[in-house]
């Protein structure tokens, strides 16, 4: 098998990832509204009740705006995973994706270059964001906007994984009502998206505990940290380790002889 | 590259749980020829090609195409398979050309040899016109001719296809099933076409009847024919099936 085939393969996957991203209007707009939404409306009112000590990554007193910012990337983030894991669905219920299982490439190479198509959907949706807030004065220093690249792209890698997980245990579209309240409202609101980690423990224990270990509070953190140039290591390694466990088990799921697509007698 | 077996399947069983939808399952189609698999609708047909895709895993029997097992040696033997499935495969936001590109691609093909094959395939079916059209735009006919064209992109030894008629109007399955039997004759394709209509069948045709998981009858028409005793393949479908509809 040659190497120029897989990379045919993959860019093909990713091309048409993006490209029916592009030419779907709505769900580039409505990708962009909520998070918008977020910063607009719900960061302004609640800059008033909430008081943010400093803490790093951050040298001096900030906005609430600016301290959300890297939660709703991740937010962004989480949201499109958890589409792409949809969209399987979707392609598993309409056929489409038999078409990419039959093809001879290996199937774990065919998941990856999927994911990999959806985390880039995700970093092109992250940075209009960004753009968008920097011209409503949320602006993080600009060599900020290049590091942040490389912890876009894997945090975007463990949530695509975590959808792709989703997607193989998923039969119907109809149950994927529960993922929303199931997988990303308590990923979300249980994260150091919304507020600080010392902020969740001084209200509740429990939560804390459970904020602190959630693989998405960690992504936010590794993007939060990429900002201002510095390296959050112990981000870094879990939200790695995130992504290896949720891409074997997701694997797993799609593998025809050990998943479930078999059980479910559909692929 | 062509091959004299081109599809084998040998002892093949598979269940559900405990539900068996596929027994013993036994046969050989070769390259140039055109074999209808019929059946009444849970047959199993529907399972057995899940199984040739490697869809669903193989546990007992084996499957080979052109030599290779379609268990073990996975990509050597999809590589030489091209599928038309029942359901439509193709993105409907793409334009014909765009859903041609993406098989290429994920056949590894490079850009000219792409073109070339897109260009020969649709010319083929009369749709080199519209490949600029989003699939959306086509009708039912359509929308199988280009489905028809993906699959042979790649050059496969054996298509399969899926009930590829279902909903069309008379017209278009006429030519879908016209084209096939000259592609199956001039190409030396070896075609495995499961469909649950009789006039989609020639004289020339091998036939394997497939029911409740069984083979109940291999052969060319006349053998089946010859068989059951019957004058008709309606007749012997009926008999062998115990008066299901096909």
């Amino acid at each position: 098998m040659k190497i120029t085939h897989y990379w045919r393969a993959m860019w093909g996957i990713i091309w048409r990832e993006l490209w029916r991203f592009v030419t779907q209007r709505e769900r580039f707009i409505s990708a962009l509204v909520r998070p918008l939404v977020w910063l607009f409306v719900f960061a302004a009112g609640f800059r008033a009740a909430l008081g943010l000590a400093i803490t790093p990554p951050y040298e001096t007193y900030i906005l609430y705006e600016v301290y959300i910012t890297p939660g709703l990337i991740g937010m962004i983030q989480l949201f499109n995973g958890m589409q792409s894991s949809l969209s399987m669905v979707y392609d598993r219920e309409m056929g489409s994706m038999r078409i990419l299982m039959v093809c001879p490439l290996p199937r774990w190479f065919l998941l990856l270059s999927k994911l990999l198509a959806g985390t880039g959907v995700s970093i092109l949706q992250a940075y209009v964001f960004l753009m968008i807030a920097w011209f409503y004065d949320i602006q993080a220093p600009w060599q900020g906007y290049l590091w942040v690249m490389p912890s876009l792209l894997l945090a975007g890698l463990m949530l695509g994984a975590l959808g792709l997980l989703l997607s193989s245990f998923i039969k119907q579209l109809e149950n994927f009502a529960g993922v929303m309240n199931f997988v990303i409202f308590p990923m979300f609101f249980m994260s150091t998206a919304l507020y600080p980690l010392w902020k969740i423990k001084e209200s509740s224990a429990l939560l804390y505990q459970l904020a602190q270990y959630n693989p998405f509070s960690q992504a936010v953190e590794l993007i939060r940290f990429s900002f201002y140039g510095q390296f959050n290591s112990q981000a870094f390694i879990y939200t790695l380790i995130a992504f290896v466990v949720f891409m074997a088990a997701a694997i797993v799921g799609y593998n025809p002889s050990k998943g479930m697509m078999m059980r479910k007698g559909g692929a | 590259m062509k091959c004299s077996v081109a599809l084998s399947v040998e002892d093949l069983s598979f269940s559900y749980g405990g539900k068996k939808a596929l027994s013993d399952v036994n046969f050989k189609i070769h390259s140039g020829e055109c074999t209808i698999l019929l059946g009444p609708n849970g047959a199993g047909k529907s399972t057995l090609f899940s199984l040739i895709t490697r869809l669903y895993d193989t546990h007992n029997g084996q499957i080979e195409l052109c030599g290779f097992d379609v268990k073990r040696q996975t990509r050597l033997a999809l590589e030489k398979l091209g599928v038309v499935f029942q359901q439509s495969t193709l993105d409907m936001d793409l334009t014909v050309l765009q859903n041609l590109r993406y098989h290429t691609a994920l056949h590894g093909m490079g850009r000219k040899l792409a073109e070339q094959r897109i260009q020969l395939e649709l010319e083929r079916l009369s749709m080199f016109d519209r490949r600029f059209e989003k699939i959306r735009q086509l009708n039912g006919g359509h929308r199988r001719r280009v489905e028809i064209a993906r699959a042979l992109l790649h050059k496969p030894a054996v298509l399969l296809l899926d009930e590829p008629t279902v909903g069309l109007d008379v017209p278009s399955r006429l030519a879908i099933v016209d084209y096939v039997h000259c592609l199956a004759e001039e190409e030396k394709l070896a075609v495995l076409w499961a469909s649950h209509l009789i006039d989609e069948i020639y004289p020339e045709d091998h036939l394997i009847v497939l029911h409740q998981g069984c083979v109940k009858a291999n052969g060319l028409v006349d053998e089946v024919l010859k068989i059951t005793e019957a004058t008709a393949i309606k007749d012997a479908f009926c008999q062998l099936t115990q008066g299901e509809q096909a």
